[in-house]
């Protein structure tokens, strides 16, 4: 087959800025560690997380030193808790699943956005500095109230998160 | 010389037959796009708050509208009446029987008027029907049975064409033993094998899933596993738009720049490399899925990556052959041979400004291929932002713009007005530009997609690239000027069907400049290149598929169905029915009493 000059050229360059996409991705996720959502949690009964020990009583609490599990149920058409009340400085681990469809969970602005999927657990770990209110929105459409559905994330002092999160060992 | 041009047979005069059926499915296609376009009108409105015609719930029914109409029933439609335009002309025979293509062709009109009917219904509260799932409907939203039957019976029907073209190419290859295959004939047929293997996923999650469920023979699905089926046939399905786009950017857009392709062999390498890579990437789509490992994702991404190859190629050989015409016409310079295009045409400015906004957004495309960038924009407008270059203009522009080229060909009615069309393929860019380019802005800023309400009452977005209403107000600008450049293509045309039929309308497509005959024979064993294709959609889904089976269940781990559909209708019929089994039984004891 006869190839031109060029085309030898171009199809070199092409294979060079696959080559190099991939390696730039590769390196985001092994490099600075961008942790992607995926399979580590086990699935649940999305029909009965009132008796699931984690969504039965959605809540932000504390698992470590300066680290805070926020467990979050979104629903038609809202997230529980609301407002999401998270300490200064820490690094929050949420782990979000859906009591009935298909949801979104975006905290606006950020790069904190997961599908959350009735039976998974989204798992997604950040880390938040001074205090601040976020908006937090479901972008996956999921009924005829799709759009009210929203909620917040408010970045508190940690004076402020212990009291009212009531000592925030997650009560 | 104007001898010879009245002696050259059209399209039309050579299969008038064929002729028919294209017209039809061109018209079928541009209806979708006329409904399509009016709803478009109304979200962009809508959504950006300039104006607000419907209740905020009734967005959901007008966005399903949009984009089935849009992105399966127009898209789908032209391919098939522009692929029996190249098919027959390639092959230069007619179909082996054109009573299985009205078949199929009605098949497929029957399927989407089944689906549109039950999309539509869901503006009337006194029809209990409605299907407001968007085009992707991922369950657990459930749409009345009407929308999953209808698609099945449409999808059946696009298979039927397949095989008729699969048919004809036979009968052909028996007149012509030792022939190569014509190269529009051989993007048709990879074309069409990579459709099978990509709609069979959505067929069997409709048949196997959907459809029982909604018709509540099953209580629940698996949605993960109904989502990740979707999306086998989800990503594929981009290049099912695009294929024709790029048979007429090979095949076509060269003659009119007045030259011819540079190299067929490389235009049957890219369509190759289409069927080969385009289906193992759909997890692409789910990269911000739970229960998905990461491996799997990882994999799809560098899938993904390759998958811009063939893109990259196109641009070349497409950009050489217009480059080539343009020489060819006088023109000379690095640069310099631009100006001796045929900028006047509209068929021409058209198809080069879709693929100047197909380079767009392929380079928006990158980052939303790129696993951790995603993150950003997943599920924002930026998405709407990008696929309106690509389908919505790389695909929808060159349409409209090929068919002032190849309508004169399948009617010999010549356009009405050339005129309007170049206006009207400008400003289909100008409103393109204008609106993606707001939208991507906005998905920077974490505006959602798919809302009647972006708006939201809690906080307000960051400022960037202007504010927020500022940009609303450009989308709603960019929306408004492609409504009325559809409506200008639409009145184009009907006008040109008003125009009496003339002769001289022939136009003839040269061949390449590197024939096929120096490209390698193996590129035109399609069986093998099918069996290649198959392996490498097996190696990608099946531990995916099987993991995600494993983890829910094949009917998913207690997920209920939303909006209930049947038990409100099912206690309507039995409360229906109550009264009237009351006064049977009344009669029939009364009887009974007359009788002793
Ligand atoms: C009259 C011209 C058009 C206008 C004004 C328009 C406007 C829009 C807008 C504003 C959205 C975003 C809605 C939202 O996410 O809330 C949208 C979505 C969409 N458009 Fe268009 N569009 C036009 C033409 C097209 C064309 C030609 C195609 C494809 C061939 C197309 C395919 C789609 C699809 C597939 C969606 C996504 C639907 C969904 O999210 O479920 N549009 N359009
Ligand atoms: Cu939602
Ligand atoms: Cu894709």
């Amino acid at each position: 087959m006869h190839i031109h000059a060029y085309e030898k050229l171009w199809l070199a360059a092409s294979i060079l800025l696959i080559l190099l996409l991939i390696g730039s991705v590769t390196y985001g996720a092994v490099g600075p560690g961008v942790a992607m959502v995926a399979d580590s949690e086990q699935p649940v009964d999305a029909q009965a997380l009132d008796e699931d020990e984690r969504f039965s009583e959605p809540r932000v609490e504390q698992v470590g030193e300066n680290e805070y599990a926020a467990y979050i149920v979104a629903y038609q058409f809202g997230f529980e808790p609301s407002p999401i009340v998270v300490p200064e400085n820490s690094t929050v681990t949420f782990y979000v699943t859906s009591r009935d469809v298909i949801h979104g969970f975006e905290v606006v602005g950020t790069n904190a956005n997961t599908m959350v999927v009735p039976g998974e657990v989204s798992d997604l770990t950040v880390e938040v500095e001074e205090p601040q209110e976020y908006g937090l929105i479901c972008n996956e459409y999921c009924g005829a109230g799709h759009h009210v559905m929203e909620g917040k994330v408010h970045v508190v002092s940690q004076a402020e998160f212990e009291e009212r999160n009531g000592g925030g060992d997650g009560a | 010389m104007s001898e010879a041009i009245e002696a050259e047979q059209s399209f039309v005069d050579k299969f008038p037959e064929e002729a028919r059926i294209v017209r039809a499915a061109l018209l079928s296609s541009f209806l979708a796009l006329v409904l399509g376009a009016i709803f478009g009108i109304i979200q962009t409105l809508h959504r950006t708050d300039v104006a607000r015609i419907i209740p905020s719930t009734d967005y959901y029914t007008v966005l399903t509208a949009h984009g089935v109409f849009l992105a399966i029933s127009f898209t789908t439609f032209f391919l098939v009446g522009l692929f029996t335009w190249a098919l027959t002309r390639s092959l230069d025979r007619p179909l082996i029987d054109i009573r299985i293509t009205w078949t199929w062709y009605a098949i497929m009109a029957v399927g989407m008027t089944m689906t549109g009917v039950s999309i539509l219904a869901g503006f009337s509260s006194a029809i209990d029907m409605s299907a407001d799932v968007l085009f992707t409907f991922y369950a657990p939203l459930q749409a009345h049975p009407l929308f999953y039957a209808g698609l099945a019976v449409f999808i059946v029907g696009s298979w039927i064409a397949g095989a008729d073209w699969f048919r004809t190419f036979l009968a052909w290859k028996r007149e012509h033993p030792d022939e190569r295959i014509p190269l529009q004939t051989f993007m048709v047929l990879t074309t069409m094998a990579m459709w099978y293997i990509a709609s069979s996923a959505v067929a069997a999650s409709v048949l196997i899933f959907l459809l029982p469920w909604s018709l509540g023979f099953i209580d629940q699905v698996n949605p993960t596993l109904t989502r990740t089926l979707f999306w086998f046939f989800g990503h594929p399905v981009v290049y099912f738009w695009l294929m024709p786009a790029y048979l007429l950017w090979y095949t076509v857009l060269p003659k009119i720049a007045g030259g011819r392709l540079f190299s067929d062999p490389l235009a049957r390498v890219v369509f190759v490399l289409f069927l080969l890579l385009s289906t193992p990437v759909g997890i692409h789509h789910q990269y911000l899925d739970p229960g998905i490992a990461e491996g799997f994702k990882f994999i799809s991404m560098t899938n993904t990556m390759f998958l811009l190859l063939p893109s990259l190629l196109t641009a070349f050989t497409v950009v050489a052959s217009v480059e080539y015409g343009a020489r060819q016409r006088g023109g000379t310079g690095l640069l310099g041979w631009l100006t001796d295009l045929p900028w006047r045409k509209p068929e021409f400015t058209g198809m080069m400004l879709a693929g100047l906004m197909f380079a767009a957004g392929g380079f928006s495309g990158m980052v939303n291929a790129g696993m951790n960038i995603n993150y950003m924009i997943h599920n924002t407008i930026w998405i709407p932002g990008h696929f309106h270059l690509t389908v919505g203009t790389a695909v929808a522009l060159t349409f409209m713009a090929a068919t002032y080229w190849i309508w004169p060909q399948i009617s010999n009615k010549p356009i009405y007005s050339r005129s309007i069309g170049l206006v009207q393929v400008v400003v289909w860019f100008i409103g393109m530009a204008l609106m993606s380019n707001a939208m991507h802005a906005q998905g920077m800023m974490g505006v959602p997609r798919r809302t009647a309400e972006p708006e939201y009452a809690g906080f307000d977005y960051p400022v960037m690239f202007g504010g927020y209403e500022e940009l609303n107000i450009q989308i709603a600008i960019g929306g408004t000027l492609l409504f009325v450049s559809t409506v200008l293509f639409i009145g184009n045309l009907v006008l040109t069907m008003g125009n009496p039929k003339v002769s001289g309308l022939a136009e003839s497509l040269p061949p390449a400049l590197s024939g096929p005959d120096d490209a390698p024979r193996v590129l035109d064993n399609l069986r093998l290149w099918v069996g290649i294709a198959l392996t490498l959609v097996v190696l990608a889904y099946a531990l995916p598929l099987a993991a995600i089976i494993n983890r829910g269940g094949l009917l998913g781990p207690g997920v209920g169905t939303y909006p209930a559909w049947l038990t409100p209708a099912l206690d309507a019929l039995a409360s229906a029915v109550t009264p009237v089994l009351d006064a049977v039984g009344d009669a029939a004891a009364s009887l009974v009493e007359v009788v002793r």
